[in-house]
């Protein structure tokens, strides 16, 4: 395996983007920036009801309309293939999910009918007169009621409401149980929420007839696997299509799907010969863009006495909603991979009913599924703890493996590949004072304040790859290219969308190459730019991008020397790269610069043995194993038992991301996380009404965490590399949203043990705190 | 029908309809595109300018209620192509991810620091909570702001 | 989100601005800082015929002071009044209001006029109004009136004013002496509106004793209103931490709370008790110091 420059001068370094000068001056440009002549608009026409048959679409109010040039209908797209859909477990029920809805429509939003017109507000005034006769049905949206006998259904054509079945077993939780000294059980709600990435989705869709070639300007995380299901969807070949992701803002998993406009918008363009151009509103991106979490379950764990974990069981409902999107069913089972968490749990079992509702799919949202195992896990070691009277660190500390049992072989089945979970526990608690915190809570309950104190430690499973493991297609791609004039081109297959690669690719690259960081240019999300790749998603970006890229620069670096030894008259293996030059290191004297020696390797004129003219090279990474980043946050909290107001009034958190690109990269990814997570534990959670209307589809209605809920955080971290890839880095993408939700709820929770309370679900919003509060009254 | 505004400086006149967004008049007639829409129901300040100085949100504001008024959007924030400190420092401590907030987050601050040139972090984190960013968690956003403020004070 | 077509007028007189309404009172609508009225046409909640704005009339707009009172136009901004000196001066408790609502951008455009007129039963004002017992100008086609703030709120998005008036100015009382003020709000997490809202004025005669308490509460009910029975239970009363809260126990006397996704009814009671006990609590003290 290759390794990392020995005295790496930017890698480690807390560097400022250079993909920023352009976003600070509004340079930049998104998919709705992107200005082709002759661009027609596309506006959907969508369900307003959580389920109804559709008996009839009548388009005459826009026969006069003008600017109106077509509306399309699911009549109109009979070679359109269905939304394609990965990652399933044996035996789901797939249903088949067409780009527009023909008899029947089955969550609010799901689109009816596309309206081409030639302006935007053209656009939006011709789909208002779009008159869809709809017969509206019993909705499905509970989903314990999904599944009682005689529910309706959302998909006639199956028995009931049932998607999948899915379950792992690790160990005899059963002997487990009857072995435990004492048994915990708590029934856990984790709500569905919205990624909601501040850019909607949109595309951008241009066929040039006389090409016979389709581009597609996408707002995804995947570019290349949009290239591959549109070109399959919409019958044309995969290498006429060309996606190009533009600026993307922000996805958070949500653009990690193929979505339906994304086909429409390519097939209406080819039918028309024209560009049409569909932004998301935001109410259709509540409406008809995936959401995250959805799970309802009861966890039981037992235990000794003395804190040692015995045995978990966590059986839950998993709300899958009316069609799956690209990854729904695999995100609950990364759930059941994690829910040992960091702890020796030498019996686990996982049991998912994967139940159908009218409402749009769940699928990745930022952690996607580890998020969802943590909370459970941490929830209920909280619970465990108070049960047997043992310090919420404590039971945590007794339970981790030690730093020499790994690699850590879990009761799921994955080989955790490093960890100092103690290590990290231990920081956080000594950076938070965790002493003193409980101290000043004891002190505060005297004059009728409520602290808490949240705990959370937690390990996720990151670097998505191996392929086997995931599928297929757990590499990623990069070719780097030391230029005729000297310069270096980094080409990514990953699709980074603001976690900030072209700064942090540059500097593996400006490391590995000993040149400076201004003389490289790193190229991501054009499908007929790059090599092929998989994407962004599962804080697998620089992990396993990063490691591709590393590769196929010690392989320039290695051609490169060959030249350089032509050249200076020395052995290859005597070349040394510094300075943006290349040495002879026995005779320093010697050197050449990189237009030197990139110059002859293109002119070609003389050849080292052996070696090809040019200077580029590509390689596919493939990972061995997952990468396991851990971590430890604490969180002090005042909770008002009379308002239910929550003040978070420190956040500690110490992660272990393995080694560290860029720091102040990192810093951000974290306190991003952070926020999101704790905006689920506070504010945030999607709403249906019994009718399958959502009933909170709006900023104005759906709280997202503001500046001013938050204390600075108090990042620490604990490096614990590991060697499954050439960085020694694990990922961070996700690593805060994970740590944060079950800490800021344990907190609000611990804040009122005074009135007996042992569990609130999420959000913890006021009035749920109050009469929580209020229903127990204080016990002393 | 016609509106004249001075955007950035210069006096511009568009033949819109009534009730043609500000926001729209900038990114589709001027063709200003660094102004974005986000939320569309003035809670997230993506879409934020300055409108005669004050900090507004484009996307609820007509276009022709702009009329005769001066906008000031984020490509007219930096001058002769330098980047203004607030810029600067956005930056320097990494106060932008995605950047998609980021125009209207800036244009913010500025009117944040205009009024109040040495805010405390508390009154920072009030001062943009018309401004919503899903990716910084806002820390390093409002450590930008409050080096801005300091290299401001320095002028 | 596009709003449906329109049509758009700009009076330049008050009179003209009336004489614009009386023609086309099917479907005009009144625009002034846009930020009640823009996000409802641009969900197509509301899809009028013409615009009539009148923010840019001149004499609409402006804090000026006569005698024992403030005299703030219907198309002052809400943030002209929290940071206007003489608002902060003689009339703290309406500056912290305004200070409040919403965020900057929203508070650098939306009016104080424009927002009573939208009589949404969760905003600000009308609490801190009811309680400084503004009365509030309009001008119609046969002349100007007034109403007293709490007198002006009939239900959700609904006032007292006919058909063809236009709010155009807020009489604030500024009494002299033992005043204490205070707005205590718990807001919708989202919107920042307030799920109870509670404003207070108290003022304390020389021996101490609470001379009147005026409170409003917004957001509770389907009106803001006047918390009467907690006012009656102070008056003439020592300020108390027990007669204060056995008042503030009165403080949805009468009052049927609302329910939505913010709150149940019950809850919302429960708050305006708390809030309401808290803003006196505070108001006594200030008014006291």
């Amino acid at each position: 395996m290759a390794k990392a420059p020995a005295a790496p001068k930017f890698i480690g370094s807390p560097i400022k983007r250079r993909e920023d000068p352009k976003l600070l001056r509004g340079l930049a440009r998104y998919v709705d920036d992107i200005d082709l002549p002759g661009t027609l608009h596309m506006a959907i026409v969508r369900s307003s009801f959580g389920r109804a048959g559709i008996r009839s679409v009548d388009i005459n109010a826009l026969t006069d309309l003008p600017g109106v040039v077509a509306v399309y209908t699911a009549a109109d797209l009979e070679g359109v293939g269905p939304v394609p859909v990965s990652g399933l477990v044996p035996d789901a029920r797939v249903p088949v999910q067409p780009v527009l809805a023909n008899k029947e429509v089955r969550f609010a939003g799901e689109p009816v009918a596309a309206v081409i017109c030639e302006t935007r507000y053209g656009a939006a005034d011709a789909a208002a007169l779009v008159d869809v006769d709809f017969e509206p049905k019993e909705a499905v949206v509970d989903l314990e009621k999904a599944l009682a006998p005689g529910a309706p259904k959302v998909h006639e054509d199956y028995d009931d409401n049932v998607a999948f079945n899915w379950e792992l077993v690790g160990g005899d939780v059963e002997k487990g149980l009857a072995e435990a000294d004492v048994i915990v059980k708590q029934k856990i709600v984790n709500g569905r929420v919205v990624p909601l990435a501040l850019e909607t989705r949109g595309v951008l869709a241009s066929y040039d007839p006389g090409e016979e070639k389709l581009t597609l300007w996408s707002s995804t995380q995947v570019p290349h696997k949009l290239r591959t299901h549109i070109a399959d969807q919409i019958g044309m070949a995969e290498n006429r299509v060309r996606v190009i992701t533009p600026e993307v803002g922000g996805g958070f998993g949500s653009k990690l799907n193929i979505y339906r406009e994304e086909a429409l918008a390519a097939y209406i363009s080819r039918d028309l010969g024209r560009p049409v151009k569909w932004i998301e509103s935001r109410s259709e991106n509540f409406l008809a863009t995936i959401h995250g979490r959805g799970q309802m379950g009861e966890v039981e764990m037992g235990l000794m006495k003395d804190g040692t974990l015995i045995a978990l069981r966590y059986t839950v409902l998993a709300d899958c909603g009316a069609y799956y999107q690209y990854l729904t069913v695999a995100i609950f089972t990364l759930t059941g991979l994690m829910i040992p968490g960091p702890y020796k749990l030498p019996n686990v079992e996982m049991k998912v009913t994967g139940v159908f509702t009218n409402k749009i799919a769940t699928d990745a949202y930022r952690g996607a599924g580890r998020p969802e195992a943590t909370y459970v896990l941490e929830r209920i070691m909280d619970i465990a703890a108070a049960e047997i009277g043992m310090d919420p660190a404590e039971i945590r500390r007794k339970n981790f493996p030690a730093k020499s049992e790994f690699p850590f072989a879990t009761a799921a089945g994955l080989s955790y590949d490093s960890g100092d979970y103690a290590g990290a526990l231990d920081k956080a608690l000594e950076n938070a004072g965790y002493a003193d915190m409980r101290r000043e809570q004891v002190e505060a309950r005297k004059e009728g304040r409520y602290l808490g104190i949240g705990l959370s430690t937690y390990v996720e499973v990151c670097g998505m790859g191996p392929s086997a493991a995931l599928g297929g297609q757990g590499w990623e791609s990069a070719r780097v290219r030391v230029e005729p004039g000297g310069k270096v081109t980094v080409f990514s297959g990953a699709s980074p969308h603001g976690q900030g690669q072209k700064t942090s690719f540059a500097q593996l690259v400006a490391d590995g190459l000993g040149v400076d960081i201004n003389n490289i240019e790193v190229i991501h999300g054009d499908t007929d730019t790059v090599p092929f790749g998989v994407g962004t998603f599962g804080s697998r970006g620089t992990v396993v991008g990063g490691s591709a890229v590393v590769i196929a620069c010690d392989k320039v670096k290695e051609k490169m020397a060959r030249y350089a030894a032509m050249k200076l008259e020395a052995d290859a293996s005597d070349i040394e790269f510094a300075g943006g030059k290349v040495y002879v290191r026995s005779a320093p004297e010697k050197s050449a610069d990189f237009a030197e020696i990139a110059g002859l390797a293109y002119s070609a004129m003389e050849l080292p043995p052996g070696t090809d003219p040019g200077l580029e090279e590509t390689h596919f990474f493939e990972p061995p194993n997952f990468t396991f980043p851990f971590g430890a946050h604490v969180v002090l909290a005042e909770v008002d038992p009379a308002t239910g107001d929550v003040k978070i009034l420190r956040y500690v958190a110490v992660d272990d991301v393995g080694n560290q690109i860029n720091p102040l990269l990192v810093a951000g990814q974290i306190h991003g996380g952070i926020a999101q997570g704790a905006g689920q534990a506070l504010e945030e959670e999607i709403l249906y009404d019994t009718g399958g209307q959502l009933i909170n589809g709006s900023l104005m209605h759906y709280s997202l965490p503001k500046a001013g809920l938050f204390p600075r955080f108090e990042l620490d971290h604990t490096t614990t590399p590991t060697d499954v890839n050439p960085l020694g880095a694990k990922g961070v993408g996700e690593a805060g949203t994970i740590g944060s939700t079950p800490a800021v709820v344990n907190a609000v929770v611990d804040a009122l043990s005074p009135f007996g309370v042992r569990h609130l679900d999420m959000p913890v919003r006021p009035e749920r705190i109050w009469r929580a509060a209020a229903a127990k009254g204080e016990q002393g | 029908m016609e509106v004249s505004l001075s955007i950035n400086g210069e006096v511009r006149s568009f033949d819109v309809e009534p009730r043609t967004l500000l926001v729209h008049l900038l990114r589709d007639h001027a063709k200003l595109t660094g102004t974005h829409v986000a939320c569309e129901t003035s809670i997230c300040g993506a879409c934020t300018v300055l409108l005669d100085g004050q900090a507004v949100k484009s996307c609820t504001v007509l276009a022709v209620q702009a009329d005769g008024c001066e906008v000031t959007t984020i490509e007219g924030f930096a001058e002769d192509g330098k980047l203004h400190p607030i810029q600067e420092q956005f930056w320097e401590k990494h106060g932008l991810q995605c950047g998609f907030c980021t125009p209207g987050m800036i244009l913010t601050a500025y009117q944040l620091l205009e009024r109040n040139p040495d805010p405390s972090e508390a009154e920072i984190r009030r001062g943009i909570d018309g401004n919503i960013c899903r990716c910084t968690g806002y820390q390093h956003i409002v450590d930008a702001i409050q080096a801005a403020a300091v290299e401001l004070g320095k002028k | 989100m596009i709003p449906s077509a329109f049509e758009y007028l700009r009076p330049e007189t008050l009179e003209e601005a009336i004489r614009l309404l009386q023609e086309n009172s099917e479907e005009a609508v009144l625009l002034a800082g846009g930020h009640s009225l823009i996000p409802i046409l641009k969900a197509r909640l509301a899809q009028p015929g013409i615009l009539i704005d009148i923010s840019r009339i001149p004499g609409l707009k402006g804090i000026g002071r006569e005698d024992q009172a403030l005299l703030i136009g219907g198309m002052t901004t809400h943030h002209e009044i929290e940071s206007d000196p003489e608002v902060n001066e003689v009339c703290p408790l309406l500056a912290e209001t305004a200070s409040l609502i919403g965020d900057v951008q929203v508070r650098n455009r939306g009016t104080i006029g424009g927002s009573l007129s939208h009589a949404d039963p969760a905003a600000d004002y009308p609490a801190t109004l009811i309680a400084l017992d503004a009365e509030f100008v309009v001008t119609g086609p046969d002349g100007a009136r007034s109403y007293r703030a709490e007198n002006f709120f009939e239900g959700p998005f609904d006032t007292a004013m006919e058909e063809n008036e236009i709010l155009t100015s807020i009489i604030v009382p500024a009494p002299q002496g033992k005043i204490g003020g205070a707005y205590c709000k718990a807001a919708q997490q989202a919107s920042g509106f307030a799920v109870c809202g509670v404003a207070v004025t108290v003022m304390l005669s020389d021996n101490g004793q609470i001379e009147f308490a005026s409170i409003g509460i917004t957001g509770v009910s389907a009106s803001p209103y006047r918390a009467s029975g907690v006012e009656s239970a102070l008056t003439g009363q020592a300020p108390t931490a027990e007669t204060i809260e056995a008042a503030a126990d009165r403080a949805t006397e009468d009052i049927e709370p609302i329910e939505d996704l913010y709150g149940s009814a019950e809850f919302r009671g429960h708050l305006a008790r708390v809030w309401t006990k808290r803003a006196l609590e505070q108001a006594v003290k200030m008014a006291g110091s």
